[in-house]
């Protein structure tokens, strides 16, 4: 079924999720991780809310220690030991954070994938690529004849040349794009219906960035897979996601669709972001980087967590933390000015 | 890799040499001057000059030095008073048997080791960590000849399974061997479960797990054979420190190998067969570090043997 090579790569923007689906993939409604530290727990995660429609690339954008790579940890329940989850989290329905251990093991690569930042570090040094790919299906059970091919399936499909030899090639012995190609193989391995993405390009050379960038949209648009792409860079969301989650400090500050959040932002964390980045803001050369140091979760300021940087703080803003809230159809920002900057 | 084994084994020899040296100072420091020892008490003063010049000890000490490592070189280390025959040959013929001993315990070691490493490592801070750290401070704090004696108390004499002492069927092995891999045991559960603890945190068995692999497959799967490597090689290095265990282990069983000789060698002041097992067992010593230095620039090619020095 996925023999065609990759057609839509090279396409231009994203297509917009279609909007006629029904029930979300994935349902986040007020999640909260608290981990725990040396004399209590910190909360990484604050009631944080999105959904992911089926075959819709959702970024989840912020600095580090924003939460979002624990959010993504969260949904395929991979939370370091001693993490206590709080909230809702709906797949398909079924309430995931009350599911059996059991259940939340055999939904990880069957259902919800993950690929990771690093894909040196996240590939085993000691087996060949092929069977790292092939494990998931060996484990199931296939035979050994259906799990070859299907590797060979996959290597091509993530545009690894030559996959018959390759995957008998240590993780070693590939460049970091390819190992990032067969990190990516090995997550479709077992046909999920939702793949997480935790910072997929950010160990590449900036060359290798795009291309792996266009593989991943591609795969999403073909196999009509949902996508949650979690990434400290705006192009990155801006080139490959429908919509956006901006998370600071554990917190969501503001989502809703891509383009329109990246046009006219409704919260000046994401001002601020959008500004910092030349490539996005097409209009002036300049960019303006953040001032002052991100607020951690363990180190949160009262009231609104992002206002000893914001250019539009008021008094109100260091005593209320605002929640977040609707702006727009569609948009949800949590400060006490998104209408103000809406309509600037 | 040539020119690598060929340094180490140049390294090996000056380590031998300071050990026949060593040998030869303590047995000069030691109390006990050997005429008297070999001519009895009641020899006379004639006898003992004879004696003396017989053996060349009123030559001076450094010519002494000298013709001893030249008997050296060649693994000529006199006769035994005691066996009338060459000392090498005594030794050589007891040294099966403690090859035997070690070759057992060491299996035991690092079977039980391991099993009990990748329980503990496996789950950190948990139940079976907790245990398994607790128990292997307690193996690794006993004595060897106490362990020895409770398990001849509780084995042989309480429960009759299994002989006390001597030799001559594999039973007679099962006790000394348990009690010399008791320790060694604990060396090697402690290494495995630090080593897989540390290969846990890697960031490929997050990716196992997101395969949606139960904890036992991970641990199976993609961390045992990753952590072994640093194990390997202590594994190596530990076996030498075996020998110094094995005297004791076999004084306690009445063990017919080389630690029983060197103990009745040392009591009946049988010098030449003192020098000749020791510097077979420094010999061997040396021999397993070596093994273990080139076994781990096998398993891990990011140690490089030629570049230090």
């Amino acid at each position: 079924m996925s023999r065609t090579r990759t057609p839509a790569e090279g396409a231009a923007s994203p297509v917009p999720a279609d909007a006629t689906t029904g029930d979300p993939l994935l349902e986040v409604d007020g999640l909260v991780v608290d981990l725990p530290v040396a004399g209590g727990s910190v909360r990484v995660v604050d009631r944080v809310t999105f959904d992911i429609p089926p075959a819709t690339t959702v970024g989840l954008i912020g600095e580090s220690g924003s939460g979002k790579t624990m959010t993504a940890n969260a949904v395929i329940g991979l939370l370091p030991n001693g993490a206590e989850t709080g909230g809702e989290l709906h797949w398909q329905g079924e309430d995931l954070l009350r599911a059996s251990p059991a259940r939340r093991r055999r939904l990880r690569g069957h259902e919800i994938a993950m690929i990771f930042q690093d894909p040196l570090a996240a590939l085993n040094p000691t087996q060949t690529i092929g069977r790292q790919v092939g494990e998931i299906l060996r484990r199931a059970g296939r035979p050994r004849a259906d799990v070859r091919l299907r590797v060979l399936e996959l290597l091509e499909r993530a545009g690894i040349p030559e996959p018959a030899a390759r995957m008998r090639s240590y993780p070693h012995e590939f460049s970091g794009g390819l190992r990032q190609r067969a990190m990516i193989a090995l997550a479709l391995a077992g046909s999920p219906a939702l793949l997480l993405a935790d910072e997929p390009t950010t160990a590449l050379d900036v060359t290798v960035q795009a291309r792996i960038l266009r593989l991943l949209r591609s795969i999403q648009q073909d196999q009509g897979l949902a996508m949650l792409l979690v990434s400290h860079d705006l192009r990155v969301v801006a080139h490959v996601a429908h919509q956006v989650v901006v998370m600071y400090a554990g917190r969501v500050a503001e989502r809703g669709p891509t383009t329109a959040v990246l046009a006219r932002p409704a919260h000046p964390y994401t001002r601020a972001l959008v500004e910092s980045v030349p490539a996005v803001r097409t209009r002036t050369a300049l960019a303006h980087p953040l001032p002052g140091t991100p607020a951690t979760p363990a180190n949160r300021p009262p009231g609104c967590a992002f206002h000893p940087r914001c250019p539009l703080a008021q008094d109100q803003c260091r005593t209320e933390e605002p929640e977040p809230r609707p702006v727009a159809p569609g948009r949800w920002a949590a400060c006490h000015f998104a209408e103000e900057l809406l309509q600037r | 890799m040539i020119r690598v084994i060929a340094k180490r084994l140049l390294v090996g020899v000056l380590v031998m040499w300071g050990a026949a040296s060593l040998i030869f100072l303590i047995v000069r420091v030691a109390p006990g001057d050997p005429t008297t020892i070999l001519l009895g008490p009641d020899a006379n003063r004639e006898q003992v000059t004879e004696l003396t010049a017989k053996l060349g000890l009123d030559r001076p000490v450094f010519t002494q030095y000298l013709s001893y490592l030249a008997d050296v070189a060649r693994l000529q280390f006199g006769d035994s008073y005691r066996f009338d025959r060459p000392a090498m040959s005594e030794v050589f013929e007891r040294l099966p048997a403690t090859v035997d001993l070690m070759l057992a315990s060491s299996l035991i070691a690092v079977a039980l080791g391991l099993v009990l490493g990748l329980l503990a490592g496996g789950r950190p801070g948990g139940a079976v960590d907790r245990m398994v750290t607790a128990g292997t401070i307690a193996l690794q704090s006993f004595p060897t000849f106490w362990v020895g004696i409770m398990l001849i108390l509780i084995f042989a004499l309480a429960f009759r399974l299994l002989p006390s002492a001597g030799a001559g069927s594999p039973a007679h092995l099962i006790l000394p061997a348990i009690t010399l891999a008791l320790p060694f045991t604990a060396i090697v559960a402690r290494l495995t479960r630090t080593s897989v603890a540390e290969t846990m945190r890697e960031p490929y068995i997050q990716t196992a797990r997101s395969k949606g692999l139960t904890e036992q497959q991970v641990l199976l799967g993609h961390a045992l054979r990753n952590s072994l490597i640093p194990v390997v090689t202590i594994v190596g290095l530990h076996m030498a420190g075996l020998m110094g265990g094995a005297v004791v282990v076999e004084n306690v069983f009445a063990w017919p190998g080389l630690g029983t000789l060197v103990v009745e060698a040392v009591s009946n002041r049988d010098y030449a067969v003192v020098q000749a097992a020791t510097f077979l067992i420094a010999g061997i010593v040396m021999l397993f570090n070596l093994v273990a230095d080139l076994l781990y620039s096998q398993l891990d090619p990011r140690i490089k043997l030629d570049g230090a020095a």
